[in-house]
């Protein structure tokens, strides 16, 4: 792939929590409208990635080039104004907001983001919900206002982390729809997942991770062929 | 009418006037201490030490430079703001990780430096600064005269207050404060830049602490120990009204001065320790403060 259609290159990634070495050596690319999920066991390094991509994390070395540019020195506040939204796993609703302060909040990094009108729209439920405080909402409510806040920015990678997780399967169902929407709208989607059924039908390319690196690259296609990777690493 | 309790109702009133401005101040310094720690997680023992610089400033810029009250009051604020930012990024940004008490003891040791300093160039006498031409005088309300200076401390923290609330919790700029505060990390990688708020979170809040002093610089004499007189009371105000919390300052500040100035009425024994009585009371039935939430 030529560098003009890649989004996310990450090569040789390492990253550090204090003393203990999460990442060791994380390659992978995400092409510009692609979906891709990162899957694995808990505690394989899927979340320190996206962490590690966002500058969250500790000490990192290796190469992250996000839209052209390496950022593994950058700072968090400047690599989220190269087009990047993060929905973190524990979704990160702030309780001290209303729900539209936290829908409201992130900064507009490009001029592409959805209308107000377009992400009620996709979340009629968040319109009604729109003066409550971020801590009463349900999960599945928080889940959705998460998700929607990084649309509002302009943002056009998207990194959700475990976005399926603890829901009910309705509310599961519905995000599988939104994330077909957006990819129809161009958006490029990581995928951190556990739920290799939610992330299946959505993903254009799977990556393996275990202890901290990548182990394994299935496109959709080779779906089939490789049941048997799929088995010994995931169980599914 | 003209007594109440077997107060004379001029007292009364009196003393309920001194014990709002006095609730001005400890509003306005604790309102600073509260925004600090909230967003540094720093219990900010300078605040008194920023306080009384204000009050110095204001005096100096009139002895040496000329400077009068009304651009001391922007000017002084401005000063001392620089000089806490100026601290924030040499000293205080290396120790938001570790436990409160380095920067307890960081900030304690500033005030005392600080305080030192202005000591060993001006002694404890204290020096006189003359209110401003336009608040001589006073109003006559009928029941009672108001002294137009107090009036305007109370008149004009007040409004500092109310506009920094405003700012905190009605404003786009606000909201990114309480987020920041609440997670920090997060909201960095939405593309806020937290270090910057953090740094000029603390220069608001120890400007504050200098307007306070410019404010009390005509009632008071400046005096290098005037900030750390107040501070002990201000400290026992933000624990009564809960860290972290904007309003619960403000209003436990000035409800606070006043409970001390009817205390000087009723029970002038006990109006020195009447609000460190509260707090044992608070503590021991809301720890977090009455304002507070707990963690």
């Amino acid at each position: 792939m030529s560098p003009a259609t890649e989004y996310l290159r990450v090569t040789g990634l390492h990253a550090f929590y204090g003393e203990s070495h999460i990442l060791h050596g994380m390659d992978f690319r995400v092409n510009r409208g692609e979906c891709v999920t990162l899957l694995g066991r808990n505690g394989a390094g899927r979340t320190t990635t996206l962490k590690a991509i966002l500058g969250l994390t500790g000490k990192r070395t290796g190469s992250i080039m996000l839209n052209g540019r390496e950022v593994v020195a950058w700072p968090p506040h400047r690599i989220a104004h190269l087009g990047v939204g993060y929905c973190p796993e524990e979704r990160g609703i702030y309780a001290s907001l209303s729900a539209e302060e936290n829908l409201m909040l992130p900064p507009q990094v490009s001029s592409e983001g959805l209308a107000l009108g377009e992400i009620y729209a996709m979340f009629p439920n968040l319109r009604d919900r729109r003066k409550s405080q971020g801590s009463r909402l349900s999960g599945g409510e928080q889940q959705m206002l998460a998700l929607a806040r990084i649309l509002r920015t302009g943002a056009r990678l998207l990194l959700l982390d475990e976005i399926s997780e603890g829901l009910a399967p309705v509310i599961v169902q519905k995000l599988g729809e939104v994330i077909r929407q957006l990819k129809d709208k161009g958006f490029t989607i990581v995928l951190v997942e556990q739920n290799f059924r939610f992330a299946a039908p959505l993903a254009d390319r799977m990556y393996i991770v275990e202890h901290g690196a990548v182990v394994a690259e299935i496109e959709r296609s080779e779906l089939e062929q490789k049941r048997e990777l799929l088995q010994e690493f995931l169980g599914v | 009418m003209s007594e109440v309790f077997g107060v004379p109702v001029q007292a009364l009133l009196g003393q309920l006037m001194l014990g709002l401005v006095n609730g001005s101040f400890y509003a306005m310094l604790s309102l600073g201490l509260a925004v600090i720690f909230g967003m540094l997680n720093i219990i900010n023992f300078a605040h008194g030490a920023f306080y009384m610089m204000g009050a110095f400033i204001a005096w100096m810029g009139l002895e040496y430079l000329g400077i009068g009250y009304w651009w001391s009051l922007f000017l002084a604020p401005v000063g001392v703001g620089l000089l806490g930012i100026a601290i924030e990024r040499s000293m205080l940004q290396w120790l938001y990780k570790l436990d409160h008490l380095y920067g307890l003891l960081l900030t304690f040791g500033l005030a005392l430096v600080l305080e030192g300093l202005f000591r060993d160039l001006y002694g404890v006498s204290g020096q006189p600064y003359t209110i401003p031409d336009e608040l001589t005088g006073a109003f006559n309300l009928g029941f009672m005269f108001l002294p137009k200076y107090r009036a305007w401390i109370i008149v004009s923290s007040l409004t500092v207050c109310f506009f920094t609330w405003f700012m905190i919790e009605k404003t786009r700029l606000g909201a990114y404060l309480r987020a920041a505060t609440e997670n920090p990390r997060l909201t960095q990688a939405f593309g806020i830049n937290v270090p910057l708020m953090v740094m000029l979170t603390y220069g608001f809040g120890v400007a504050l602490a200098g307007f306070a002093g410019v404010l009390a610089a005509p009632a008071l004499q400046v005096s290098p120990l005037m900030g750390s007189h107040l501070i002990i009371v201000v400290f026992a105000v933000v624990v009564i009204g809960g860290m972290g919390s904007i309003l619960g300052s403000i209003l436990t500040g000035l409800g606070l001065g006043v409970i001390e100035g009817l205390t000087k009425v009723f029970y002038p024994e006990a109006s020195a320790t009447v609000v460190f009585f509260i707090m044992v009371l608070v503590l021991l039935l809301r720890p977090a403060g009455l304002f507070g939430r707990e963690k």
